[in-house]
């Protein structure tokens, strides 16, 4: 990670802002940043220091933090600017392969002209799928996360800050495509959904717990292949309730349309929701302001 | 590999309390992991060596405690030991099984000279 600029991994990539590594002067010349190696030589003097001192005693602190902390923070904060403005925000997860980015297209386009649709595409290289949505008229912006596995509530925080999704709107974040790491990264959604498809392994969610625990929402995908695969729905319903009891199952297919009712009607009670809490929380806040005025103007 | 990013936070944390204590050096770092939390240690261990290097905590001693998992099953109305998600109540065969322990990934202490 880069300790000067504090740009994370020095691989990931926000599409459309200036890579952390280069700065450019009032004179309009760029050049790369000597990141991390003054902050670097610092710690070795601290280190020499250590050594040369050799006797100190040493000690045991408290420190009692979870390892996630940081993130967890910053995805903290990225859920209440969702929620004061009255963002609907899911985290998409899956395999790669399972249709997620089909699955977006084809929703965003059915529900056009009555929720607006922002997208964040996590891949490790290409914009190939931002553009897929750029061409249905959603405002889309790709996240290139180098070497990295999965998206974390820093990346998704810069997104936002370029992305500027409309108040009251859906954000659908599609996450790298695996099945593991994305499951321990709070992004500051609302909740996680994963897909799995028929042409997949109904024991998947025994296979990877973890995501299929972390996730509300469990989407079964390419249900028209169902008539020419091994895939048995009820199974693999059964696995996912194994590891989280209380997961919400729909059965869908992005290329047929098959199930899309449920789905939209999902999606938009969640945007409905999510407009209701930031109308309401405008609405008490509107009173308290009028009654410390009141308050003010009696004092007065 | 997750625990690349882990391991990262893991500095960021442990840089923090040694700044505050004013430390000249890490020595330890105690962390507690529970048996059904998402992370693999070996790969954490690989991944602390390497995002350590040329920082206060390089060369630290990674003291790993492992917190068993249980759950709290809803048919037997109480607190049963599991191995890992997934797998059913060991007294009733139930997966209405609420985690109660197991699933922490925390830095608790840290040993500073």
């Amino acid at each position: 990670m880069c300790v000067t600029c504090g740009c994370g991994s020095d691989q990931n990539h926000v599409e459309g802002e200036t890579h952390a590594h280069e700065h450019t002067h009032a004179d309009g010349t760029t050049h790369a940043h000597p990141h991390g190696h003054e902050q670097e030589h610092g710690h070795d003097h601290a280190l020499g220091a250590a050594h040369a001192q050799g006797t100190a005693p040493s000690r045991r602190v408290q420190i009692e933090q979870d390892i996630l902390a940081k993130n967890d923070a910053i995805a903290g904060a990225n859920r209440q600017r969702l929620a004061d403005r009255g963002i609907f925000a899911l985290n998409l997860v899956s395999s790669p392969g399972s249709g997620k980015t089909t699955l977006l297209v084809k929703t965003i386009e059915a529900l056009q002209g009555r929720i607006q649709a922002a997208v964040i595409e996590g891949d490790q290289q290409t914009s190939r799928d931002a553009d897929r949505i750029r061409a249905t008229g959603a405002p889309a912006i790709q996240i290139n996360t180098g070497k990295g596995c999965h998206l974390d509530a820093d990346m998704v925080r810069r997104a936002l800050d370029r992305l500027d999704p409309a108040d009251g709107s859906l954000l659908l974040v599609e996450n790298v495509g695996n099945l593991v790491c994305p499951a321990a990264f709070d992004l500051g959604e609302a909740h996680k959904v994963v897909i799995l498809s028929v042409t997949e392994g109904e024991d998947k969610p025994l296979k990877y717990p973890d995501m299929f625990h972390a996730a509300d929402l469990l989407l079964i995908n390419k249900t028209d292949l169902l008539p020419y695969v091994d895939f048995d729905v009820d199974a693999a319903i059964g696995y996912a309730r194994r590891v989280r009891p209380d997961i919400e199952v729909m059965r869908v297919s992005a290329t047929t349309g098959e199930g899309f009712e449920g789905w939209l009607a999902w999606l938009e009670r969640g945007v409905n929701a999510a407009r209701a809490r930031r109308d309401a929380s405008v609405e008490s806040l509107r009173r308290r302001v009028a009654e410390l005025e009141a308050a003010l103007g009696r004092s007065a | 590999m997750h625990e690349m990013s882990l391991a990262e936070g893991m500095l960021q944390l442990v840089e923090d309390g040694a700044r505050r204590n004013a430390a000249s050096g890490v020595k330890a770092v105690w962390l507690e992991i529970g048996a059904l939390s998402q992370v693999e240690v070996d790969a954490l261990r690989f991944c602390f060596d390497a995002v350590t290097r040329g920082s206060i905590a390089e060369g630290a001693r990674l003291e790993i405690v492992t917190q068993p998992g249980l759950a709290w099953c809803m048919p037997c109305g109480a607190r049963v030991p599991i191995a890992r998600r997934g797998e059913g109540c060991p007294r009733c065969g139930s997966y209405q099984l609420q985690v109660v322990q197991g699933d922490e990934m925390r830095i608790t202490e840290i040993e500073i000279a």
